[in-house]
Formats: structure tokens, sequence, C-alpha cells
């Protein structure tokens, strides 16, 4: 039934917004003639742009509001939310350990990645199709299931039970107490686990991307690496990388914005206990659980001027891409 | 799912350029020895090991699954059920439900934006106007703007509507959100398509609204797929959106009753293993199937924002 509905849905929003265009192209073409050439473009845009500004733009200015005001967003009280948030001994955990993702797994994402993609280019076509298919697939599952897939192996049992989780099944074969895994804070190593996960989803983008690139390295520029005498580990470093700089720099940003943002696997695996929480768990926490508006809307803001260099550089190298072309 | 942005255009150029050096590594004197086997052997192990591992749960019956682990399972292969789905299914956690309410979320939500996105794209690429390039670089800026910033604004526009806790409500979030990527996607295709044809249609008395429809929407069909396929793996796996606007219920999504499976009580390991099964099955059909249209659309430069 409700499929049904949705069916319907989609056949009557596509024809609905075909009609739209065709009466706004109708309604332009009244116009005269000047006009006609003039205004039909921003007809063609308008129904995008006003959603990109409904669900955006909009959006971005009202939070920026919001976390000047208390957390029914009725008062306003200056730096309030910001002050309060960063005195917080639990708040800059979370910061720390919202550093601690960015720093680690972009990198190890592109590392791993680039690893896979040149190792599974020596392999016979077949077996590179599909040891790429294997390390590629996760990307296709949510990270709650991934989130679950994981919680399997890190699960605990009380001593002396039977261990179903690898992890514990394997430590304690090696004569060990079962650890609960998620529950250890020291050196951050439960945090560790939860970056597993989103590596575990990941590196298939990471690869699919450098594997391109890997290709398109011109086959001469090897070849005459190789007669000078460089060694397979010289080639590497100096010719190939090098020319997939691009696509390395454009997977490491990719990543590090969905880091930023990571909120799935922590909800799902600690909702952010022992020592684990993150920027976006916090969001979810300040908003649905201490209802404080005022403060979730400044952890958006701080995420936003995080993001702030990101889209700097997004917006340039766009430029300098049609320029090129 | 990763919020990604663009730069993937970096890829493409590279490929497209050099094309006929495509198999400058395979031509290299240094094959696949045994450590690169064994190393890919390995990776490609630990891959699959957490996959297998609730593959085989799923089908244990709760005695099994929770007293001995799913590596062991050879030696009760007889016990394997279908019972752990049909309690997802049909018990209280109501898998099935979801399952069918993911179906309604995500259809319209994949398809709608499209023939919208479409026809921004077709004026940013093939149009002139003031405010054209202003107008572009805010939406590829838009691209990394991360959307937490409009959960709180439109819970509010959304109570005003009352509308919350309804398909609607994520309908049009995911058309909001996916609608800058969708637009990038799309003019950067359709900025490769020959610009002659539109001209000769243009000078054989062709509408704008012609041409778009019998010339250029039928051109930008594997643009159209690669993003039709990001969105829906994105609408499909998304918990935050879901959580907000839909929230726990009669509506919820797969992703949304799976995350709540592992709290309640007497859920055990097996039914949220088949739980999971449940929510991956779809993404996977359409991963595989058209992993082609995947890849090409990630290379030329395109993944979710």
């Amino acid at each position: 039934m409700k499929v049904l509905s949705a069916i319907i849905t989609v056949a009557a929003g596509v024809g609905a917004a075909l009609a739209l265009y065709w009466l706004l192209n109708k309604l332009a073409e009244l116009l005269p003639g000047r006009w006609e050439g003039r205004i039909k473009p921003y007809f063609f845009i308008a129904p995008a742009f006003l959603a990109v500004a409904l669900y955006l733009i909009y959006p971005a200015i009202v939070t920026v509001l919001n976390s000047f005001q208390d957390r029914a967003s009725e008062e306003w009280v200056g730096f309030e939310n910001y002050t309060e948030l960063l005195s917080s001994t639990p708040f800059q955990k979370t910061l720390f350990n919202t550093v601690l993702w960015i720093l680690i797994v972009p990198a190890v994402t592109v590392v791993v990645g680039l690893a896979v993609a040149v190792l599974a280019d020596r392999l016979k076509p077949g077996a590179e199709k599909l040891s790429k298919t294997i390390i590629f697939l996760p990307m296709a599952i949510a990270l709650v299931g991934a989130s679950q897939i994981w919680g399997l192996i890190y699960d605990a049992a009380p001593k002396g039970q039977p261990q179903i989780g690898l992890m514990n099944a394997i430590w304690t074969k090696l004569g060990h107490d079962p650890v609960a895994w998620l529950q250890q804070s020291t050196l951050h190593f439960n945090s560790i686990l939860l970056m597993v996960v989103l590596l575990w989803a990941q590196v298939g983008f990471s690869m699919v991307l450098l594997s391109a690139a890997v290709k398109g390295v011109p086959a001469d520029t090897l070849e005459a690496a190789r007669i000078d005498g460089a060694s397979e580990r010289q080639t590497f470093f100096q010719v190939v990388v090098p020319q997939i700089k691009g696509t390395m720099i454009t997977v490491f940003v990719t990543v590090t914005i969905a880091v930023m943002k990571i909120f799935d696997i922590v909800y799902v695996m600690t909702n952010g206990n022992f020592n684990t929480n993150v920027l976006g768990n916090e969001f979810y926490n300040q908003l649905n659980t201490n209802f404080n508006n005022g403060a979730a809307a400044a952890i958006v803001v701080i995420l936003m001027i995080a993001v702030i260099p990101v889209m700097a550089y997004q917006v340039r190298h766009f430029r300098a891409e049609e320029a090129s072309a | 799912m990763s919020q990604a942005t663009d730069q993937m255009a970096a890829a493409a150029p590279t490929s497209k350029k050099r094309r006929k050096a495509a198999t400058s590594f395979d031509a290299n004197p240094a094959k696949a020895g045994w450590l690169t086997q064994l190393v890919l052997a390995l990776l490609c192990l630990v891959w699959m090991v957490p996959l297998i591992g609730i593959m085989i749960t799923s089908f244990r019956p709760r005695e099994d699954a929770e007293s001995s682990g799913w590596w062991t399972v050879f030696g009760s292969l007889d016990n394997l059920t279908l019972t752990n789905y049909d309690k997802a299914i049909n018990g209280g956690s109501d898998m099935g439900t979801a399952f069918w309410n993911s179906m309604a979320i995500t259809l319209p939500a994949t398809f709608i934006p499209v023939l919208i996105a479409a026809f921004a794209a077709y004026a940013f690429t093939f149009m002139e106007f003031p405010g054209r390039d202003v107008l572009f670089l805010t939406i590829v800026a838009m691209l990394v703007v991360p959307n937490y910033v409009a959960l709180v604004p439109l819970l509010k526009i959304y109570g005003s509507l009352e509308i919350n806790g309804t398909f609607p409500a994520a309908w049009l979030a995911h058309i909001g959100f996916g609608m800058s990527l969708a637009i990038y996607i799309l003019r950067n295709y359709m900025a490769t398509l020959p610009k002659t044809i539109i001209e000769s249609a243009k000078i054989d008395g062709a509408s704008h609204f012609q041409t778009f429809y019998r010339l250029v929407l039928p051109m930008s069909v594997p643009a159209l797929a690669s993003f039709a396929i990001f969105q829906f793996l994105w609408v499909w796996n998304d918990l935050l959106v879901a959580l907000v606007f839909i929230g726990p219920g009669e509506n919820e999504p797969v992703t949304l009753a799976l995350s709540s499976l592992k709290g309640q009580l007497g859920q055990g390991w097996e039914v949220v293993t088949a739980g999971t099964m449940l929510t991956m099955i779809v993404p996977i059909l359409v991963f595989l199937f058209l992993q082609r249209y995947f890849v090409r659309g990630m290379t030329a430069g395109a993944v979710k924002g």
C-alpha cells in the first residue's frame, strides 16, 4: 500500500515537475521577444535553486542566529552557548575525539586505498575485478548495518561463557580474560575500533578513484624511469605518486568532510559513551535528549567554520578545472 | 554514504586524456608476485569475514548463536533455520513494515530531484544569463555544507506545517539535500555534450524546452543514472534524516528499525543479524547490478554532498 502510494508519488512528482516546466516555458514565450530570452533561464533554475536555498542556505542562516539564542531559541544570549560548550570537559573530549577521527581516518583511507589499487592492478583481470568488488562492496551497506556487523566482531560475553565475538574468541584462546572492547578508552582504543568500521566501509571508495588515476599514469613515464635504472619503489614514489596527487587530495578532502560529520557509527555502537563521543553524535544528543537548540546550533556552526577552508578549496578547484577545460 | 564532494573531477580528466596509456601498470615487469597475492588475499579475507559472520549468524537458531561462535557452524549445519528472518520481519521490531517504508521514502526521493536538477543543469550549461556563474558557484559551495544545519530550522517549519513524521517530510529533505550534487554531476556531464547539435536544434527553430526534452535529456541518461544510484543508496542508508524527521514508529525506515533492534529486550544477535541482512539486500543488489554506472559517476566527479 505504502509502496503503491510511493510509486504514484513518483509519477505525480515527475509529471508535475514536467508540467511546471512546460508551463513556465509557455509563460516565458508569452513575454515580448527580448524578455523571453532573459527570463527563461531563471525559470529553468528556479525550482532547483529554491530547493537549495530552502534546505541549505536559509537553514544555515537560521542556525547561526539560533546559536546565539537560548535552548528554546527565544532569548538572545550572546556567546553563552559557545563558552559553555567549550569550557565543559566532556565537550572538550568530544572535540578531541573528532580531531582524532579527522587525523587518522582520511590518511589511512588514502594509504590503504592506494595500496589496494596498486597491488590489484598487477593481478590478472579476473582476480583484479573480484578483489576490487570485495573491497568496494561495504560502500553499499548502511553505516548502521556496518556498525551491527562489527558489533558482532567486538561482542563480549562474561568470563566463562562462550565468546561469540570473533575478537574475544581469539583473545580468550590466547589465554586472556574476555574484554569489553568498546569500553576500553585507554589510548582511545575503542574510538579506533569505531574508526575501523568507517575504514572498512570507505576504503573501497578511495581505491576506485585512485585505481582510475593509477591506470591513467602514462606508460612511457614509467618505462623511462625503469630504463634510467629506478627501482620499483623509486618509480612508485617519484613517478606515479606525483602524477596522481590531485586525486589523492580529492579523496582526502572528501573523506575528511565525511569524517567531520560522522554520526551513525558512534550513535549505534556506543552512543558516545566510554569517551568515544564525536560532534555529530553530541549534536544529536543536544537536540533530541537535552532539547537544547542553542547548543545544537552552536555545534553545527563550529562544524561549518571547520568546513570553510574545504569550501574555499572546492570553489577554487572548480574554477581551475573550468579554466583548463 | 560519504558526504563527499566532487573534486573527483580531478580523476576524470586524467583518465580521459590518457586513455591510450591504460595498460601502464599491466605492462609492469613486476607482475603480481606471491607477496602481492598474499597481501591482497588477506585483505579480501579481512573484508569478507564480518559479512560472512553476520550471514551465518542470521541463519542459526538462537541457542546455537548464543552458545558458540558462527565459525563453528560447520558442526551443526542441520540446525540452520529461517526463524530469525520471520522474527525480524513479523516480530516486535517489524522490519517487514520498515522495509516497505524504506521503499516508500527512497523511490520518490530518488526520482523527483533528477528531473528538477536536469532542467537547472541545462540552463547552467546551455543558456547565457547574468549571475549564472555566481549562482552555480553557490551551488558548488553548498556541496560541502553539512546537512545538520538544516535539521533544527526545518523541524520548526515542518512543525508548523504539521508534516513531521510523514513521508513527505523525508522526501522534501532528501530532495533539497541531494539537489546541489545532482546539479553538479549533470552540469559537468552536459558540458561534455557536443554544442553543435544543440545549436543546430536552435537554428531549426526548437525551443529550449524541446531541445532539453528531445535531445539533452536522452543524451544525459548515463549521468542521470549515476546520480540516481548515489541518491538511492544515500537515502536508503540514511539514519540521521530519518531519526529527526520521521522518528521511531509506524513510518520508520529499516535503518531506524535496525538501530533500535539491539536495545530491545530479548533481541539477541540472531535477530539483529537477520535485520542487518534485510537492510543490506536492496542496496547490495542495486550496487552489484549497477556498479558500472556507480563507478563512472564517481570517477566523473561525483559523490554525495
